[in-house]
């Protein structure tokens, strides 16, 4: 049974360009970059053009009230390079970046080791401790800000209960409180994740050689040196580099908790380009070159996380 | 003697240190659930111990539903959210299937740009993207925040999902493929099936980002009632340094409600979806 039916000249000549087409598309380049081609229109649109957008605007003395600017060169740099906030900016987003990451490495790692033990109730603890990373971190900042607060403390209130201060304390009144406070609430918030990714990794340790390195009279911290840290040293860099990254460029709890106060002291690089370059005077020349000096850190960081991430391939 | 000395050892390296966790990462939690709770009457009394609840108020909850924007804020929040998932999700089942699977020239490269993307932060770009988005006349619309979401989720979810594409052995659609399928046929009923729970990780995930996100919601849709729940909880709820803690409270409890639940269902693709970039490499 043919279900074609015989072909008149006329109809032959649609039915070949269809065989052609189906012939084109078979071909897997061809299709690759059909594939492809949805995803790239919207990141080309929406973060190619932009980031390239971005290093023109820097370069002009654009405002939201005067879109099109003049172009100044460096200035917007070159004067950044002078505005004293800016240099506690890049100060405070070191910190924020860099001296909260350990904490939440030995923090997550003990909590990975502690959830790869066996007690009861491991999945329900396993999947509660993860919630500070899941909600919306602008929602759960705002209770870190009330926990803060100058008056409703209940830290404070504790701490007064216990005879151990007399009078509140200010944990966002002051820069130095104030960044502290800041880094307790990111490590509160970055440690689950470092714990949920060490713990997928601990799945793959072996447990046949932790037996026979316990029977060979290897103790605890041993153990943990010679057999698990190899297994896992891998996670450790990729999370440890993910996580500098999103601490870097953060900008939701420094937002809640602080807007950058007091006195402009505890900003960091995201925050003070919104407060310059869109919150305030809507200075998107200044604001934009703000968001570029991160640029050549994350650009360093992306590029070791890249090679590593290749190299554990191979 | 032995079994005590294995409980206190037990009781010191492992129960101890759980309990600790467990306060510090739930403690806000906590607190956040019981001042939404609280009556204004208690929570100003600085006499009675804050940490307790010995009455408790629905009225926190019933002012944020009636006399503020929220049930709008939740809508446009969803909107959005599903909005930039469907949009993102199929683009990147696409683009994962693409990089995964096909032997092409540039694929390498496109893996690695993609990669990349994924590192590129919404504070390196949000102030020239306001600008693009005003080009384009989305300011204020659903499609500001629809358009730009993908930006962070088709990059994440391209890169898990060809992790997931490229698990699947190739003789399979292959052999599909000699028994008379197209490849389209190929890749909806036999390829697209095997990699569900990376899509469904790459999903939830995705719903989860979107719900979250702060920034691109503040700046482009940050005025009148076009504010996602984050955005208007932030800026309406907290006016001139007068806090209504119990509403507040109140909000970032339904805030996280959504995500809290699609959390409770979904553990398991939340892990892998997190540990796609950790561990997949």
């Amino acid at each position: 049974m043919t279900t074609a039916p015989a072909g008149t000249v006329t109809q032959a000549v649609p039915l070949r360009l269809r065989e052609r087409v189906r012939h084109w598309l078979d071909s897997e380049p061809v299709l690759a970059y059909l594939f492809m081609s949805p995803g790239w229109l919207i990141l080309l649109l929406f973060m190619s053009y932009p980031f390239f957008l971005g290093i023109w605007i820097s370069l002009t003395d654009r405002t939201v009230g005067l879109p099109s600017g003049e172009f100044v060169g460096f200035r917007n740099y070159a004067e950044l390079l002078r505005d004293r906030t800016f240099h506690l900016t890049v100060m405070n987003t070191f910190i924020y970046g860099f001296v909260t990451v350990p904490f939440k490495l030995v923090l997550g790692l003990l909590l990975a080791l502690l959830l790869n033990q066996a007690f009861p109730m491991r999945n329900v603890l396993r999947a509660a401790l993860l919630l500070p990373w899941i909600v919306p971190t602008a929602l759960s900042s705002l209770a870190w800000l009330m926990l803060y607060d100058a008056v409703l403390s209940p830290f404070s209130w504790l701490l007064k209960n216990w005879g151990l201060i007399e009078s509140n304390i200010a944990f966002l009144g002051t820069r130095t409180n104030a960044i502290i406070s800041l880094c307790i609430a990111n490590i509160w918030r970055g440690t689950p994740f470092f714990a949920v990714a060490i713990l997928a990794g601990l799945q793959a340790v072996p447990q046949e050689l932790h037996e026979a390195a316990a029977i060979e009279g290897a103790n605890r911290v041993q153990r943990f040196l010679a057999v698990t840290l190899p297994v896992i040293k891998g996670i450790l860099v990729i999370t440890t580099l993910f996580s500098i990254i999103w601490t870097f460029a953060d900008f939701q709890l420094v937002y809640v908790l602080t807007k950058g106060g007091p006195a402009n002291s505890t900003h960091i690089f995201g925050t003070y380009a919104w407060q310059i370059g869109i919150g305030g005077a809507g200075k998107l020349g200044i604001g934009a070159a703000i968001s570029l000096y991160m640029f050549p850190v994350l650009a360093v960081l992306s590029a070791i996380l890249l090679r590593y991430v290749r190299s554990q391939e191979a | 003697m032995v079994g005590s000395n294995r409980l206190s050892s037990r009781l010191f390296l492992l129960y101890l240190p759980l309990a600790f966790f467990t306060v510090f990462l739930l403690f806000p939690f906590y607190w956040m659930l019981i001042i939404s709770l609280k009556p204004n009457s208690l929570l100003l009394n600085m006499k009675i111990n804050p940490l307790y609840l010995t009455q408790f108020t629905l009225e926190h909850y019933r002012y944020l539903l009636t006399n503020t924007d929220f049930p709008r804020w939740a809508l446009n929040t969803a909107v959005v959210t599903f909005g930039a998932t469907f949009l993102s999700l199929t683009s990147s089942i696409l683009m994962g299937y693409a990089l995964g699977r096909f032997r092409f020239r540039g694929g390498n490269l496109a893996g690695t740009a993609i990669f990349l993307a994924y590192l590129i932060p919404p504070t390196l770009l949000f102030i020239p993207l306001s600008q693009v988005v005003a080009r384009f006349g989305l300011y204020n619309s659903y499609w500001a925040l629809i358009l730009t979401y993908p930006t962070f989720l088709i990059p994440f979810a391209s890169w898990l999902l060809m992790g997931y594409f490229r698990t699947i052995p190739r003789e399979l659609e292959e052999c599909a493929m000699i028994d008379g399928a197209s490849r389209f046929q190929a890749m909806w009923r036999i390829i697209l099936p095997l990699a569900l729970p990376g899509v469904l990780s790459a999903g939830i995930f995705s719903f989860t980002l979107s719900w979250n996100e702060f920034l691109y919601a503040l700046v482009f849709m940050g005025s009148g009632e076009m504010k996602t729940i984050p955005v208007g909880t932030v800026s309406d709820l907290i006016r001139a340094d007068v806090f209504q803690w119990g509403p507040l409270m109140a909000a970032a409890m339904l805030g996280s409600v959504p995500v809290a639940i699609a959390y409770m269902f979904f553990v398991d693709q939340y892990v892998s979806g997190l540990t796609a970039g950790a561990v997949k490499g």
